[in-house]
Parts: structure tokens; sequence; C-alpha cells
């Protein structure tokens, strides 16, 4: 699904990400933890192709194609998907129309059949169930307003509805309550399968405790420096990263 | 005075009715007196007024200038058209209620000619107006629009005024006097419009609105000129008191446009809503200077104004809100956002509040941006090309006041226009042009 060789990435002319590697198979879940500044967002931005994130070295494949040459739209056409940690408010463009673009966008890059506007609306409606938010909200401009939950569901809902292959959740559990939290999980949970992949960059194990990784990554000092199954996260919870920053 | 003007002043002293003479006199002597603004003139200091430096000519008045296909928004209502400044009946219907009148300056009997003569001009401060003065010096004819107290106009009103470019360098008077009765409610659209080729216009366009007490007046003032056009005029507003004014301006570019919006209250509880969006191009100029006075207690006041300025367009807003010493308890509020969308684009705004009363509540602010670069990457991300979120982007900017368009009919015809201007086809605008019909259906499964 991801391999990614060797990556170098600065940003402002800072070093962040310095020899980074990572494999990812089909179907399998990965989460990222490390200390603060470590350049787990980075990551996620570096692989979104984020104005001002410039890679230096380094190689990242998605699906077997080099996605660093690629456009930022189409990355996402390829089935990459990156939930902000602070997503975006744009007031004036309905979320509506911002969700009736992106599918139809993907959709169409993917040679997939346009679809009508009552069966997205039937959709998106149903998305709206399902990640607790009212359907008032798809009139609303995009993110304008929202509370920091509210931001969290709506990029869960567009994860729904482009239906990507890799799954970047940036910190989507911060700011989130329980019963948020339950949600996010739950409409993550309800989409894994043999087919797609996710990455979670959190910093709390209890995101863990609702979806269950394959693998858990140590993020420090812009590499990877301890991988493991999610024991690793239970360990990390209650020794913290200096012990593995200092072996490093 | 420079004489760009000296034939249409010959032929309008010539020409109009007679008891507008000494209208025409007055405005002859206040243009005569007054030098033309320059660079030097601190409300005119940024407008270049290289399109007066040729001299006009008032078309002659047995012509009928071809149309073609001039764009301009088909409502419901009445609606007078005029082309170079004189009135196209075939074009034109009036469809009023009793208690509504409708009359050009031109068939005006005398009872009818006495009550306009009394009121035109009498908010208008002519002294400050050089181009206002300009207007009744030139007038020949004009749109007198009367509504009796508690009379409620269902349908717009809509005055188009257009330019067909068949002749060089053509001077046109355009002028409306809208009455509005005590409680009365009424729309009126005024249009302006051109043939995109051709030869150049410079419209001089002054409109007064005088709202009796507690009336309501739904305004707009679509500036939809293109090309060497030129115009300069303005709307000049007097609102009693508990009366309600909502004054929405578009100007799409040209050579010129300066556009003076002047607003005064002048009875307690008069509230007034000034909402525009301008985007010139290319290397148009756009000028809006507002100015509302609060000269009673109780009034209010809200205003939005939202400019894109593109390649080498310039945009100028000058918002002023005078509080004068006696008007306590005045709420005014003033916005103005730029969208800069090349590096040579400019924008000068100022708002200039000028406050002689202590118990008062004012907020005023303008920004200059240009489009942010992670809303473009954040829609790229989900897979939108970069050109098309860029059209979002830019309409979303205006949206909010497009979507603030009361009149339905007016609102479809602003949408697609406004959202295409953005757009090199129209597979880009096409989401923008959906929503409504997304929404349509999201109200209907709705109550499934």
């Amino acid at each position: 699904m991801l391999k990614i060789d060797n990556l170098h990435a600065r940003v402002d002319d800072k070093d962040i990400l310095k020899g980074l590697n990572l494999a990812i198979k089909p179907g399998e879940v990965h989460a990222i933890m490390g200390p603060n500044g470590s350049g787990k967002s980075t990551l996620g931005h570096v692989l979104a192709g984020r104005p001002g994130y410039a890679v230096t070295a380094g190689s990242a494949t998605l699906l077997g194609q080099d996605i660093l040459d690629m456009e930022t739209e189409e990355r996402a056409h390829l089935g990459l998907f990156l939930a902000y940690q602070y997503p975006v408010e744009i007031p004036g463009v309905s979320n509506m129309e911002f969700l009736k673009a992106s599918v139809d966008a993907v959709r169409e890059a993917r040679g997939q059949e346009a679809i009508s506007s009552v069966d997205f609306m039937k959709q998106a409606r149903e998305c709206c169930k399902t990640v607790d938010l009212d359907q008032s909200f798809l009139k609303r401009g995009v993110n304008e307003g929202f509370s920091g939950g509210e931001k969290k569901r709506n990029e869960l809902m567009q994860m729904m509805l482009l239906e990507p292959k890799l799954c970047i959740m940036d910190e989507t559990d911060s700011g989130l309550d329980i019963d948020a939290l339950q949600v996010v999980a739950n409409g993550v949970n309800a989409m894994r399968n043999a087919e797609r992949s996710f990455i979670l960059v959190t910093h709390y194990q209890r995101l863990l405790n609702y979806i269950e990784p394959d693998y858990v990554h140590v993020l420090a000092g812009g590499r990877i420096i301890k991988s493991g199954d999610k024991s690793l996260a239970l360990e990390l919870e209650e020794k913290g990263y200096a012990w593995l920053e200092d072996a490093a | 005075m420079t004489d760009f003007m000296q034939q249409p002043l010959t032929v309008a002293a010539e020409t109009a009715p007679a008891w507008l003479a000494q209208v025409l006199e007055r405005g002859r002597q206040q243009w005569r007196d007054s030098a033309l603004p320059n660079r030097k003139t601190e409300a005119w200091k940024y407008n270049n007024l290289q399109a007066l430096q040729q001299p006009f000519v008032a078309v002659d008045r047995h012509a009928a200038p071809q149309l073609g296909n001039i764009r301009y928004p088909q409502l419901p209502g009445s609606t007078l058209v005029f082309a170079d400044g004189l009135y196209r009946e075939e074009l034109s219907k009036i469809d009023l209620p009793a208690g509504a009148r409708l009359l050009r300056f031109s068939e005006a009997d005398e009872a009818s000619a006495a009550h306009i003569a009394e009121r035109l001009g009498s908010a208008i401060n002519r002294s400050q107006h050089r181009f206002a003065a300009l207007n009744e010096a030139t007038l020949t004819d004009g749109v007198f629009l009367q509504v009796d107290a508690n009379t409620v106009l269902e349908q717009p009103v809509h005055l188009v005024w257009l330019t067909s470019g068949q002749m060089e360098a053509v001077s046109v008077n355009q002028r409306l006097l809208v009455q509005l009765g005590a409680n009365s409610q009424a729309s009126v659209v005024e249009t302006f419009s051109n043939a995109n080729t051709g030869g150049t216009a410079f419209t001089n366009g002054i409109s007064e609105l005088l709202l009796g007490e507690g009336a309501r007046l739904d305004h707009y003032r679509l500036q939809l000129e293109q090309g060497e056009s030129a115009h300069i005029g303005g709307v000049h507003a007097a609102i009693d008191a508990n009366s309600t004014l909502n004054s929405f301006h578009l100007a799409l570019g040209s050579r010129l446009k300066r556009i003076d919006l002047v607003v005064e209250h002048r009875g307690q509880g008069a509230h007034c809503e000034l909402n525009g969006i301008y985007l010139p191009r290319g290397e148009e100029q756009v000028d809006y200077h507002t100015c509302i006075e609060h000269a009673v207690p109780h009034c209010t006041s809200s205003e939005t104004f939202r400019g894109i300025v593109s390649d080498e367009a310039c945009a100028i807003f000058n918002g002023r809100i005078h509080i004068h010493p006696n008007a306590q308890k005045t709420r005014a509020e003033l916005s103005n956002k730029n969208l800069l969308t090349s590096n040579r684009a400019e924008v000068n705004t100022k708002p200039e509040l000028e406050i002689y009363a202590d118990d008062v509540q004012c907020a005023h602010g303008a920004t200059v941006a240009q489009m942010d670069p992670l809303t473009l990457h954040y829609l790229r991300t989900r897979g939108v090309p970069k050109d098309e979120a860029e059209v979002m982007i830019s309409y979303g900017f205006i949206n909010e006041l497009v979507d603030g368009v009361r009149n339905k009919a007016l609102r479809d015809y602003l949408k697609p226009l406004l959202a295409r201007r953005f757009a090199r086809n129209d597979k880009l605008t096409r989401h923008i042009l959906e929503e409504e019909s997304l929404e349509q259906e999201s109200l209907e499964g709705g109550h499934e």
C-alpha cells in the first residue's frame, strides 16, 4: 500500500524528517506515537503535498506509484486522505458544495460513474447520521464556526464519502470527549477492510483501545526509532518516551 | 471648467422641459464654479479621470440604436428601458397597483412637474458632489416613482439604462427620483449595462431615494458596464423615522466607475443596510465612496462591501460614517474586505469614522488579503482540482452577499453571472450552481 524509504523533509529551513522508513500493507492499521515536535504531523502533510513542506531526500510510493511528484489532488484521486488535526474553515463555500465537488472529482479521476445529486444527498445524510452531525451542517460553510469535535466529525464524513485507500488521521482524537471519540472510532472501524489501510497519529493510548492497531511506531527526531505491536502503546503510556530516545 | 461636456450642456439647455429650467440653471452654476477634481482633490486622489479627456456628445433625440444582446436581468413587475438615454417603449412595461405611479419627467403634467421639481435634489449636497451638479445641468429626462402611504408593491420596479456603443463618446444622463410615502414598501432595481464592443460612453447617473416614515425600500443598483465606458454618479438617500433602506450594489469593472452613496438618517429609528460587491479586472477601476450621515439619535446602519481585484485592476473603497453631535444611541458598523488575486492588483480602502456624540456604538474594519494557500491546499487534499478550488474560494468570498439578495429572480440571475466571472469554463462553476438544487434535495429528502 504505502512504502516510505529514507524520507527527509524540511519546513521553513528546518529539517524535520531525517530518514524515515515505513511500509504498510493493505488492510493494516499503524499507530504513530512520539513526543511533541518529532515530525508526526509533518509526515502527513508531506505525503499530502502541503506547500512549504519540502522533501529533500527519499521516496514515498502509494499503490506502487511515486506520489511525491504528484499534485495534491492527484494523490487524493489515487486514494490518499489526510484527516486534519486543525481542519480549515472556508466561509462562503457550503459543506454540501465542497463534499459534492470532492466526490465528483475523485470519482471522475477513478473512472467511476458520476453520482446524481439525489444519490449524493442520500449518502451525505446517512454519513451525517453515522458521525452524529445534524444535517444542517451540510448547508453551513465548510467547518465555519464548528466546534473542535464537529470539525473532526466533518473530517470523518469526508473520509467516508471519498472512500480512500490510505487514511492518515492526524491527532483526530485530540480535543474529543469520550462520546465523540466513540463515534469517530466506530466510523473508522466500520471503514476497515482488507483493501484499506490507516495511519493513526496520536498522543494517547486511549484511542487505540477503540481502534486496535496492527503496529505501533515511535517517531522521534524525524525517524522511527521503535516499532512493535499494540502492547508497545501500553508500555509508552507507562514509561514515556525518554527511555527510547536515550537508547536511540 | 473643462469643456468636455460642452455639447451636452448646450443640448440640454435647448431641449429640456421648461419646468426643469431652474434645476438646470442651478446645476450649471455649481458645475461652472467648481474645478474638475484631480489627484490633489482628497476625495478623488486615486481616480484616473483620463477617460474624460475627450469631448462627449449627447445622443440625437431621434436615434434608435440597435441593442443586440446587451445583458440585463428579466424581472417580473414593471420595467423601463432606456438606450443611450432614450426611452424604449417596446422593451418596457408598467404593471403597478393603485397608489403607485411611475412616470418620465418628459411626460409629466403640470401637477406632477411641480411635485417633482419641489423634491428633486433635496437629498443632494451639490457643493460636495460636483457630478450631481453636472447631472442637473444636463438633465433632459428622468424617472419618478411615487408610492402612496401604506401601499405595498409586491413586484420590483426595474430601471434599465443601456449604452449601445454605436456612437463614439456618447454622454448619457440618468436620473431617478423615488418617493415612498409613510409605511409603504417597494423594491427598485437599477441596472446599467452596455454592449461590450463599440464606442465609448460616459454615464452620469444620479438616483435619489426619499423614504417617508416607516417606509421600506429594497434597492439594488447593478453596474454591469464593461469595456471602455465610464460611469460617475451615485445614490443619495434621505430616510425618515423608522424607515428601512436596504441597498445592494454590484460593480463589474469598466475603465472607470466612481459611485458615491450617501444616506442621511433624518428621523429616529431609521435603519439602513448597505452592501456591495466590486470585481474589477484587467485595467479596470472601481471606486465606491460611501457616507452615512447619522444626523439624529437612535438610528442604525450596517455596511458590508467585498471586493475581488484581479490583474492590474484598481479598487477604491472609502466608507465614511459621520455621527452628528446629537445622534446619541447610534449603532453603526462597517466592514470592507478585499481579496487580491494578482501581484499587480491594487486596493485603497479607508474606513472613516467621525463621531461627535458620546453614547454610540461603532465598529469598523477593513482587510486586504491574498487567497489563503492553506485553504486552497485543503480543498485539493479532497481531490478538488486547483482551478476549481480557486473559483470556489473566490465566489465563496462574496457568496454571503449574493445570498443576502432578497429578490429571488435577481439572485438567480446574479449567481451564475458572478460565479462564471471567476471561471474559464462552466465545469469550474458547476458545484457552486448545483448547491441550490442539492439544498432543495436535502429539504425534500429530510422529510422521508
